[in-house]
């Protein structure tokens, strides 16, 4: 078979330069899977859009458990007053925030996809330059002089991960810039350890206050390196709000700050309460022995995710 | 709201001195958007001796950039930006006579003892809650820095727009009181 098969693309290549990528990859014995650009920006465009139009049930649960939970009647107002805003954006298919956001893409790519047309993060931009467009939602992107808008929302933020299969999974959250001012990263001790994290994060939600739009889900990246540590923490947003960990240790964290931050008193809204935050999702990964690098990044009420699988 | 006060805009020293932090407030009449690149250009046109592209003796600034309007409708989503990023140049609009600022989010102690100085009230409306609140919206027309997208100077005309005192011109504040009652001491 395996003869057969070499004498076949030796024939083919030597006669009448047929040669085609696939031959190549069986004679390798490498099975890719073609995706066009065209597929991903059409999923892309339909993911913003959907995106910033229907809240997730998860984030619609996490209100009705706060509205049976929140001691203040202000506070309460405030979670029923989102919980009809959630439904009117439905309803009309309008956005739920007039921040739709800076476009941020998680990507898993299979290594045995093979994308063809154009570049990925084209596809993508193209994605959202029609989506923004169609959907009206709000342009928000701009150079940072001159402040100037680049008109389409572009360019997006990719973050590719390659995986094992065949497949391509996009996830689409677009992040207002409201909370996403509110992030911090720092590179703390190992001294410190929980206690230096849990403290951090208390108190980085305590500055924020009524500023990133609460009840908030708050994202903590432990570990990595600077930059992997951020993305750790805009990871952990992805999850299901209020799912906890899979690593009891992590889980036990979350629930810990979950508990600290809420009893701070701010609530929903900064208006007094207890419920300013909804979640706190934390992802960890190993770092350097001189370091324990800690991400926050807060995600607003409007925790707008959609995810499509290629 | 039960104890709902109904005011309406341009506001005048009179209907800020009644107000008091805490007071669930509706809102009626003209009000004006504003928000970081539209504040920076009203402060350089002040510092320039230009004048302001509209009055503001006695208006209410709202800090949005609201989404485009579909089809049919005056305007998109709607709802107030952080308004922290606007203290470096409120009280230059107060001194100018603005009465109001709408939008989320703590102020700086500078621009709070500006208020009780100018007499000018700050109310927070609910963040996030966009699409309800463009419903209060009833006619937009762009007035100013139309090159700015999102960001232009828009004049809007609202009707029951629900907001919130945060700061009044007494020195007190919401965002304090309402922490203190809620907190769990340690």
């Amino acid at each position: 078979m395996f003869v057969e098969k070499t004498l076949d693309f030796f024939g083919r290549f030597g006669d009448n330069n047929s040669f085609k990528s696939n031959d190549f990859n069986e004679f390798w014995g490498l099975i890719l899977r073609t995706i066009h650009s065209d597929a991903i920006t059409a999923v892309v465009k339909k993911m913003v859009m959907g995106a910033n139009f229907d809240l997730g049930d998860d984030v619609i649960l996490a209100f009705e458990k706060g509205l049976k939970r929140e001691a203040s009647p202000v506070g309460r107002a405030v979670l029923g007053t989102l919980i009809e805003n959630a439904r009117i954006a439905h309803d009309e298919q309008v956005p739920i925030c007039q921040d739709t956001g800076m476009a941020v893409f998680f990507i898993e790519m299979g290594q045995e996809v093979h994308i063809e047309g154009a570049l990925l993060q084209d596809a993508i931009d193209e994605g959202v330059r029609q989506g923004y467009q169609d959907g009206y939602l709000r342009k928000s992107i701009c150079d940072p002089f001159t402040r100037k808008n680049t008109g389409d929302n572009t360019p997006a933020v990719m973050i590719l991960d390659m995986v094992p299969g065949d497949t391509l999974k996009i996830t689409a959250a677009p992040k207002g810039g409201g909370s996403e001012n509110m992030s911090r990263l720092t590179m703390l001790a190992p001294s410190a350890g929980k206690r230096g994290i849990v403290d951090f994060v208390v108190k980085r939600c305590e500055e924020a206050g009524s500023n990133p739009c609460p009840p908030v889900i708050v994202g903590v990246g432990i570990g990595g390196s600077a930059e992997k540590c951020m993305i750790l923490a805009k990871k952990a947003l992805l999850r299901h709000v209020g799912e906890p960990s899979a690593d009891p240790e992590l889980a036990a964290l979350e629930a810990e700050m979950l508990e600290k931050i809420n009893a701070l008193g701010m609530g929903p809204q900064g208006l007094g309460g207890t419920t300013y935050a909804l979640a706190v999702h934390v992802e960890k990964h190993p770092c350097h022995i001189a370091s324990l690098p800690l991400a926050v990044n807060i995600c607003c009420h409007a925790s707008r995710h959609k995810e499509a699988v290629l | 709201m039960a104890n709902e006060i109904k005011i309406t805009a341009p506001l005048d020293d009179a209907a800020v001195a009644k107000l008091k932090a805490g007071d669930q407030v509706s809102i009626t009449g003209v009000i004006y958007t504003a928000r970081d690149t539209a504040h920076k250009r009203l402060v350089d046109a002040l510092d320039a001796g230009q004048p302001l592209p509209f009055d503001m003796n006695g208006q209410v600034i709202y800090y949005v950039g609201p989404s485009p309007a579909k089809p049919g409708k005056v305007i998109g989503s709607a709802g107030p930006t952080t308004s922290y990023r606007m203290d470096l140049y409120a009280e230059r609009l107060m001194e100018k006579g603005m009465k109001g600022m709408i939008g989320k989010g703590m102020r700086d102690k500078k621009v709070i003892e500006a208020m009780r100085k100018h007499k000018c009230v700050y109310f927070a409306a609910i963040g996030g809650a966009a699409a309800l609140i463009a419903r209060s919206i009833k006619a937009v027309e762009i007035i100013a820095y139309e090159d700015l997208g999102p960001e232009a100077v828009r004049r809007m005309e609202v009707e029951d727009f629900k907001a919130v005192v945060i700061n009044d011109i007494y020195g007190n504040d919401l965002y304090d009181i309402g922490k203190a009652q809620y907190r769990v001491a340690k």
